[in-house]
């Protein structure tokens, strides 16, 4: 027997831990999480990308229509909203890419554990560095263009909730365009129609709560359709993979 | 039926076809790859390798013929399959923006595992460098750290493990290889070049081309896409 396998032998009581580890399955889910999470503070400019989009198209509204005070009010829920999901849209596309081109993703759909979870990690990171940020700047952007004082914690949760509803969404569609080399607008248009619903209950709650009504039930309902996708969306986008890695 | 009497072969191909893009690649493959021995897949560039593999590992669906693991067919014994299963494909599964220690550390492996396993690929000194800045051929050592680490899986499936290689590089993954079928593993893989192995069986799948070279897949258009 070489020296290697020798060394190998050896030790009795790793070999029982790694066995162990295997059997429950591969990577575990806060793994997968951290090694996201590394990944994508490592691609810094991937984070910087959406929020400057976020920040210099709502800087400019002003410049375009006008710097009216009642005009920007009126607009700036619709506006913050429509940008913050184009934002995660612009943001969704490289998801999944750099892991199909380097054939991680291919290895995550060979892994006992389920892809769902490993799908889900990746959603959150995604939400991490994209949606939370970009909820977080929205009350300085409403301060912007003139919000009212009613609508900045509504605006903030809605978009907390929304946001990691439009995250779980896009990743089905950023799963099914994955092997295509360029997906450009098919993306957008798998994607927008399921982004809708979230939309128009993120600028409803906002608008409600200007208009002094009570906006706990479109949260509701946000939350409601985040629990949905978070439930479904990342099946969907394991299953869309599997399609997209058989090719 | 004779196969799953007392210890059936690891994996076992019956009459196997498989297509890609509506061409029938190979037909009438028949194979056993018994524990403690390996099978080399030839065949011209285009003539099925990968298709093949990845139809073993369960990422190809569209195949013709029986699958057994251990006796157990296709597609029901993926599950536990792949929980037995080592796959380095053509792109090896290194994240560029990972370090060569943590791309082993997301393979489940213990720091001091992955550090010896890099000394025998001859990454010793680079572990903590970003693999985006190593060559090609270190990415793939990366890969193939893999087979180094203790109690690897029992069923390698490998495609072109020597490509990208030196000579030094490709005589230590044979050294791995042997070990690996010393202590019961079964190694299936695809080369171009001569692989020195005990116990290694040969498939070309030359030997194996359908009747009509552009024979078109049965059933494609009749009912898939109907």
């Amino acid at each position: 027997m070489s020296t290697p396998e020798a060394t190998r032998q050896a030790p009795r009581v790793d070999v029982a831990r790694n066995l162990a580890a295997r059997e429950r399955g591969g990577p575990g889910f806060v793994a997968l999480l951290r090694t996201e999470l590394l990944l994508a503070l490592r691609r810094r400019a991937d984070i910087a990308n959406p929020l400057l989009f976020f920040v210099t198209v709502l800087a400019l509204l002003p410049l375009g229509v006008g710097p009216e005070p009642a005009l920007l009010a009126r607009l700036a829920p619709g506006m913050i909203w429509v940008m913050a999901l184009l934002a995660t849209l612009l943001s969704q596309e490289s998801l999944f890419r750099s892991d199909f081109e380097d054939g991680s993703l291919e290895q995550l759909t060979l892994a006992p554990q389920p892809l769902y979870f490993a799908v889900l990690a990746k959603v959150a990171v995604h939400w991490l560095v994209t949606g939370l940020p970009l909820a977080m700047l929205s009350p300085l952007l409403g301060l912007m263009l003139n919000l009212p004082p009613g609508g900045y914690i509504c605006l903030l949760l809605s978009l907390l909730l929304g946001t990691a509803s439009l995250s779980l969404i896009g990743a089905v569609g950023a799963a099914l365009t994955v092997a295509l080399r360029r997906p450009g607008l098919l993306l957008a248009l798998i994607v927008m129609p399921l982004y809708v619903p979230v939309l128009i209950f993120g600028t409803g709650a906002v608008q409600a709560a200007l208009d002094g009504y009570a906006y706990s039930v479109q949260l509701a309902i946000l939350a409601a359709l985040l629990a949905g996708a978070a439930a479904l969306a990342p099946l969907a986008a394991a299953g869309a993979i599997r399609i997209s890695t058989d090719s | 039926m004779s196969a799953t009497v007392c210890s059936p072969p690891v994996l076992q191909l019956r009459r196997l076809s498989c297509e890609r893009d509506g061409r029938c690649l190979f037909s009438g493959l028949d194979l056993a790859l018994e524990a403690g021995a390996a099978v080399q897949i030839e065949g011209a560039n285009g003539s099925g390798k990968t298709t093949l593999l990845r139809t073993l590992i369960g990422s190809a669906g569209d195949y013709r013929g029986e699958i057994l693991w251990r006796g157990e067919p296709f597609p029901r014994a993926l599950p536990r399959m792949r929980s037995t299963l080592l796959y380095i494909g053509h792109q090896a599964g290194v994240r560029r923006g990972l370090t060569p220690l943590e791309n082993l550390a997301w393979y489940g492996a213990s720091e001091r595992d992955a550090l010896a396993a890099l000394e025998q690929v001859d990454l010793y000194g680079f572990e903590d460098s970003s693999c985006q800045q190593l060559s090609a051929g270190q990415n793939r050592r990366v890969a193939l750290a893999r087979l180094y680490l203790p109690n690897a899986p029992q069923l390698w499936i490998l495609d072109e493990p020597l490509a990208a290689l030196d000579v030094a590089g490709v005589s230590s993954l044979q050294g791995q290889m042997a070990c690996h079928l010393a202590r019961g593993g079964a190694i299936l893989f695809t080369s171009h070049q001569p692989v020195a192995l005990a116990n290694l069986q040969h498939v070309n799948l030359a030997d194996h081309e359908p009747a009509g070279a552009l024979e078109p897949w049965p059933g494609e258009g009749d009912h898939e896409y109907a």
